[in-house]
């Protein structure tokens, strides 16, 4: 038989907490065409009645290049290591545009359709799932014009390229792992709306979009590590540009992002049952 | 399927609930001695046995708040029970509100995958399932057009047909048939008939006792959130008909001595006649006054007006001079008012003033308390219902040929 009868074949229960356990969240696999039409849709909705559609995705990397270049390289004199700025910097903002574009999605994704949420059932990990995907096709957007700047400035990347995939997939893991805790606690407090502006800009200071990570010295590297963008944005700047990877840090960023992500994971699946109650 | 027992607390955590107001309860938690404060509970279902066999429909009958909603929001898993369980087997479809999971920016098309999805079908499934729900719908012209253009008839239409034709093995149906032509009622009741035919199952919760008689061997009547009858379909609704009829419809009152005029009774029945303070949203009802004049009244003015439970008054309307055969010798007489189809669903509170003008002989704000009864879907927030004259016309085409405004 087809495969979603057969997985309901048994009994389903719907019982007070500890009786449903990680179940919703076991099903998502079940509903990945869901998170696929989910993401469909978002991206669609979001290109429908835009003017530049989806040049947006080159422009706002590329507006940004250029004031930061104006600020931080040519009058406050940062610098990246081995290449060009302007290169680094679209990179990094590239790479930045996504990881916020996607918390921010994530963050509203279950708010946002509470009509959904209310009144039909489904796994409700696909919602913010599914809001972290549509912010790839602006990535791959981005990345011809990243092409034709490297091509312009004689950015030549090596074997490391062949990791891209691995790159971005940590950045999808980043960006999940701070939105879903973001969207799961703003079904509760709407609080989370309010401050995630401040929140994402006050991030943007302290990742390594517009600056390389190793301005940061000694002890403070640690610290500076427990940003789960480091490592995600160090493996992109390693990927594309050859830049020189710092294993420890970015391991370390890696390490805090997993950690984010499954203690996120628990919390959403402790609050979920709820979510159509207090939404 | 077998649902056993449910209980279910509303409005435990209140909607909007702030981090500052759950911080501050935090804080007055950690204090010793601080008793944790008590929320308004409200259970809308209380020890609820419920068992429906494979393939039958079951109808669920009461009055609105009495947790047949929730019963449903349970069942599909929307929500979990406070306590006790239920339990489900096969795929559930709930058709809680019409369109819901429909974008209004996506084609017709795009929104039946998506609400397949939602449902947790395989693409492949609703491919073979896309050109039977498209010929259902009768939407099939507008099928790539987005459904934000589509008029309210041709989304119920769609929502439907995608609810019923993507095979699921329970089918949850909320009021829907509150909305739609009576041709199209028709197919939806058909096409619920042979979903229980084809051996699946279907949970009907409605207040068109009608289409629950025609579609439910069996019914549940929820009052209160707890089954007050389950049985036979027509047992249930005689019943459920029976103790909303002897909702006081009419109030009598005792003659007041001495005054010239005393109101003695008011009855309010439904458009069928039948004096019931519980009223079906959608038709008219009527009240009536019994009042005696003990001297002759000439100049007497009635007046009927109605407040919703919060305090607004919606009408008040007065039976004046300008109507012929009035009463103003003394005696009995029944004064009797049509209220239109006008009023959304709610309690409403009905007054009475009686005098001249010049003198108040009897104002009582709540003689008598009414219920609209219906889908709680349709825009609640509104308070009257207007059969408004639209017309519209090309504007600054033409020699200045307006379309008759107001006319008619």
């Amino acid at each position: 038989m087809l495969p979603h009868i057969a997985e309901t074949t048994g009994w389903v229960e719907n019982g007070p907490g500890s009786r449903t356990g990680l179940r919703p969240l076991l099903e998502v696999p079940h509903h990945r065409d869901l998170v696929r039409f989910l993401a469909i849709r978002d991206l669609k909705v979001r290109y429908k009645q835009a003017v530049f559609g989806v040049a947006w995705a080159v422009l706002q990397p590329l507006l940004g290049v250029a004031v930061f270049t104006i600020v931080l390289n040519r009058i406050a004199g940062v610098a990246a290591p081995g290449v060009p700025y302007v290169v680094f910097a679209y990179v990094g903002l590239a790479g930045w545009a996504y990881l916020s574009t996607s918390v921010n999605e994530c963050a509203e994704s279950l708010v946002r359709y509470s009509a959904l949420v209310t009144k039909v059932y489904f796994p409700r990990a696909a919602a913010p799932l599914a809001s972290v995907l549509p912010g790839l096709a602006d990535l791959a957007v981005a990345s011809i014009a990243l092409a034709v700047l490297m091509a312009v400035t004689r950015t030549v990347p090596g074997l490391a390229l062949l990791a891209l995939p691995l790159a971005v997939l940590s950045l999808v893991v980043a960006a999940l792992a701070v939105g879903i805790w973001l969207s799961a606690l703003n079904v509760q407090f709407r609080d989370v709306r309010l401050v995630l502006a401040f929140f994402v800009q006050l991030w943007l200071f302290v990742s390594p979009v517009v600056y390389p990570a190793n301005l940061v010295h000694g002890s403070w590297q640690f610290v500076y590590a427990l940003n789960p963008s480091v490592g995600p944005l160090g493996l992109l700047r390693w990927s594309v540009l050859s830049m020189p990877l710092n294993v420890a840090m970015i391991t370390e960023s890696l390490l805090v992002a997993f950690a984010l992500l499954v203690g996120g994971l628990y919390y959403f699946q402790a609050t979920e049952r709820r979510f159509a109650d207090v939404i | 399927m077998a649902a056993v027992s449910k209980r279910y607390l509303l409005g435990e955590d209140h909607p909007g609930a702030s981090l500052r107001e759950t911080l501050a309860h935090g804080v007055r938690r950690l204090r010793p001695g601080a008793s944790r404060p008590r929320r308004d509970e409200l259970w809308s279902l209380r020890d609820v046995d419920l068992e429906v066999a494979r393939g039958t429909s079951l109808g669920i009958v009461g009055r609105n708040g009495a947790g047949k909603s929730t019963i449903l929001r349970v069942l599909s898993r929307i929500t979990e029970p406070t306590s006790g369980v239920s339990r489900t087997r096969g795929r559930v479809a709930s058709l809680l509100e019409i369109g819901t999971g429909f974008h209004p920016e996506l084609s017709g098309r795009e929104n039946i995958y998506l609400n397949g999805a939602i449902l947790g079908m395989r693409r492949r499934d609703i491919d073979r399932r896309l050109d039977e729900i498209v010929q259902f719908s009768g939407v099939s012209r507008f099928i790539d057009t987005p459904i934000k253009r589509y008029s309210s008839g041709m989304y119920l239409r769609l929502a439907f047909a995608v609810a019923a034709h993507l095979e699921p093995d329970i089918l949850l149906v909320d009021e829907v048939l509150a909305v739609g032509d009576a041709e199209f009622q028709r197919k939806c009741l058909d096409t619920m008939a042979s979903v229980e035919r084809s051996g699946r199952t279907v949970v009907f919760v409605s207040h068109d006792l009608g289409a629950i008689a025609s579609l439910c061997a069996t019914s549940v009547w929820l009052d209160g959130g707890r089954i007050r009858r389950q049985g036979q379909t027509t047992d249930v609704i005689a019943d459920y008909l029976a103790s909303a009829t002897t909702a006081d419809g009419a109030r009598t009152f005792a003659e007041r001595a001495g005054a010239p005029v005393s109101l003695l009774g008011i009855t309010v029945r439904d458009h069928r006649g039948v004096a019931t303070t519980l009223l079906s949203h959608g038709q008219a009802f009527s009240i009536s006054l019994r009042i005696r004049l003990s001297t002759e009244s000439p100049g007497l003015d009635c007046a009927i007006y109605l407040a919703t439970r919060a305090g607004t008054r919606i009408f008040d309307e007065m039976w004046s001079d300008r109507v012929a055969g009035r009463p103003v010798g003394p005696g009995e007489y029944e004064v009797n008012a049509v209220i239109p189809a006008c009023l959304n669903i709610g309690d409403y509170v009905v007054g009475v003033w009686l005098g001249t003008s010049y003198e108040t002989f009897l104002d009582d704000p709540a003689v008598a308390t009414l219920r609209l009864e219906g889908s709680t879907s349709d825009r609640p927030e509104r308070l009257v219902e207007l059969p408004l004259k639209w017309t519209h016309h090309e504007a600054g085409v033409g020699t200045g040929t307006i379309g008759n405004i107001g006319g008619g």
